[in-house]
């Protein structure tokens, strides 16, 4: 019999390289990313101190702007931990945006629907059938890698093309609004709506919500047989059907788990902040939770973080467009630029493991 | 009236089809040596604005193509380093690399031309007329009387097919994406190919992006490309990874695509809006009902490590 021997190591000092080491890629990436932004504005002949200050400015400026900051950034919270959770299960879930508008979307045509019923009953139905609208959405990705082979990369992305030409529709037939004005809807029941606490920001009741729900995910990963089979599926998929998992099965799930809470993020963002739905209703929420949840090494607590640092990012950016005039979609190619410097860090790490 | 109407379907049909094919063949050769590349979107994009831009202030259409493929071809080079000799994962560099263009162009963009984009007109490549064979009933407006540009994308299918299939390269391309230990073994050098591969992807790219923005809508708008990386993508598994393939079922997109034009003239009073949703709806229905057991490169996606 083999004698097992535990070195156990110093707690304290462990957790703090830890920690460092954790720290270390992501604030790497984020700042090659800066770094780059800066040189193309100095290189277009922007001064680029200023333009910098007001975008710090314009994220945390003042109470107004904190707020909208953080408003900006419980989608992206939401939506990170949609792509993480799918990410962690080897599952590429790129439909994010789809989900996130189909649920939304849901929310809409449901909404009258439930009219006779109770306030509290009504909003928490309207949840939920966002939920299982973004669940169905990517569950039918999931359905087509299963069943009949087809690549979930390819299939999440059509689906966000005909979610959105879905919202487009909508808005523009059944449920444009009374006033045949604007192709958007009318807005929510007053009851169906969020709390608004520091008006005139748009800082809403849902907005502790995101954290709690980051919370809620990092438990599911770690804390329940659950979480562990989709970390073995995702660590490789041949051992884990060895050992008796249905792999299959398990993907699907964390397809439909991961819509699901994409849809969230869009129920979230109806009643809380924009009241209607229309054709430009996510500005591609969906689309920079890739960044947000890869910059947090898929960790679902430190997509808090990373969710805020966008959502900051995002916001000033629109200052600094303001202000300075640089264009905020600069801000895009910051997320470009993290998510491939994340990309590069994690293979030379797999590298230097084995 | 009718023979009309399938005219000019066929006609606008196949203008919306030549980036489609032009890009998906492309990725043909990536996912053939092994490479899935998703960032077809934002290689696109980047073909475009540098077409445009060259086209701008050359005033030569020919110029614009030129330096749209390079565009194309540098973003892939970047891609191919990455994933390919860095061996960072593919699906998230592709990723990447769309949130970059897209970032990039738009930036530059707004920077030259004003913070509303000023509608811009360029010198863009013209229909050329073949005589004799454009007076043939109802092909000859649609195959002979097309920008210059389309003829050279005609001429990318036979050759891409005759290459991936009938040469030594393409046998070469095809061993390394099924499996490329084996491929090493036989002396050859997997990561060059590969890499070659993805530089022609970029370049096809680029040339589609100048495409669109040259021959196609004339002018360049931020995110001119609409997702037709990302259809590319999806043509690629409907064409089963074959040239011809793909260029009919780039031809059948383009169609379902011209459709909602030729319904909108007709005033039928179906809203245009779902004739939008129909191609992505079709290609959604062809990869669910018509994969025909047709199976991936073996080896697509996997980063090769000599070891």
């Amino acid at each position: 019999m083999h004698r097992i021997t535990v070195k156990v190591p110093n707690q304290m000092k462990r957790s703090f390289t830890t920690t460092l080491q954790v720290l270390a890629t992501p604030g790497l990436a984020f700042g090659v990313a800066t770094m780059i932004a800066a040189l193309l504005l100095w290189l277009n002949g922007y001064e680029v101190l200023p333009a910098l200050v007001a975008l710090v400015h314009g994220a945390f400026g003042s109470t107004y702007a904190i707020a909208e900051t953080v408003v900006r950034t419980v989608p992206l919270l939401i939506t990170g931990l949609a792509v993480a959770f799918a990410f962690r299960a080897g599952v590429w879930n790129i439909g994010a945006e789809g989900q996130l508008l189909f649920g939304a979307l849901t929310a809409i045509a449901v909404a009258p629907m439930l009219a006779a019923l109770p306030p509290y009953l009504r909003f928490f139905l309207l949840l939920l059938c966002s939920v299982g609208a973004g669940g169905l959405w990517a569950g039918l990705a999931g359905w087509m890698k299963l069943q009949r082979q087809v690549p979930e990369v390819v299939s999440t992305i059509l689906l966000n093309f005909i979610a959105l030409e879905l919202v487009r529709y909508a808005v523009h037939g059944p449920f444009m609004e009374a006033a045949q004005q604007f192709p958007q809807t009318d807005p929510l029941a007053p009851e169906l709506r969020l709390t608004r606490w520091l008006p005139p920001t748009r800082l809403h009741a849902g907005v502790w919500l995101a954290p709690a729900l980051a919370l809620l995910v990092h438990l599911l990963i770690r804390r329940t047989v659950f979480g562990f089979n989709l970390r073995a599926t995702a660590a490789n998929a041949t051992a884990a059907r060895f050992a008796a998992l249905h792999v299959a099965r398990i993907q699907l799930w964390s397809m439909a788990i991961s819509g699901a809470l994409a849809g969230f993020a869009g129920a979230m963002e109806l009643s809380g902040v924009t009241y209607r739905l229309y054709q430009n209703f996510s500005p591609g929420y969906g689309y920079t939770a890739i960044a947000v949840a890869l910059m947090a090494r898929l960790q679902p607590l430190a997509i808090i973080g990373t969710a805020l640092l966008f959502g900051a990012l995002e916001n000033g950016a629109l200052a600094m467009q303001r202000q300075a005039n640089v264009s905020a979609v600069i801000v895009n190619m910051m997320q470009g630029l993290v998510v491939l410097t994340i990309a590069v860090a994690g293979a030379l790490e797999l590298k230097r493991k084995t | 009236m009718l023979l009309n109407v399938i005219e000019n379907l066929l006609r606008s049909g196949l203008k919306l089809a030549a980036p489609l094919w032009l890009t998906a063949t492309g990725e043909t050769f990536a996912e053939r040596s092994g490479v899935i590349n998703i960032g077809l979107e934002g290689m696109m994009l980047a073909g475009a604005f540098a077409g445009m831009i060259a086209g701008y202030y050359s005033a030569n259409p020919w110029l614009g193509l030129l330096a749209g493929v390079a565009a194309g071809a540098l973003l892939s080079a970047l891609f191919g380093a990455l994933t390919i000799y860095a061996a960072a994962d593919q699906i998230i560099v592709g990723a990447g690399i769309n949130l970059l263009a897209a970032g990039l162009t738009g930036f530059l963009f707004r920077r030259i031309f004003g913070v509303t984009g000023a509608a811009l007109t360029l010198a863009a490549f013209t229909p050329v007329k073949i005589p004799w064979l454009a007076d043939m009933p109802l092909l000859g407006s649609v195959c002979f009387e097309q920008p210059a540009l389309l003829y050279l994308a005609f001429a990318v299918i036979p050759l891409a097919a005759f290459v991936l299939k009938r040469t030594h390269l393409g046998l070469a391309i095809r061993a390394c994406g099924e499996h490329s230990a084996a491929a090493d073994t036989a002396g050859l050098n997997v990561l060059r190919m590969r890499l070659g591969c993805v530089l022609f992807c970029g370049a096809m790219c680029g040339a589609a992006g100048a495409y669109l923005s040259l021959a196609h809508a004339n002018t360049f708008v931020e995110g001119l490309t609409a997702g037709r990386g990302f259809i590319a993508l999806a043509l690629v598994i409907f064409g089963r990874w074959q040239p011809w393939g793909i260029f009919f079922a780039a031809i059948f997109f383009g169609c379902a695509n011209a459709l909602q034009f030729q319904f909108q003239a007709l005033g039928s009073g179906i809203p245009y809006q779902i004739f939008l949703m129909l191609p992505y709806v079709l290609t959604l229905l062809v990869l669910i009902f018509a994969r025909g057991g047709v199976k991936a490169p073996g080896e697509l996606g996997k980063a090769y490590r000599r070891g």
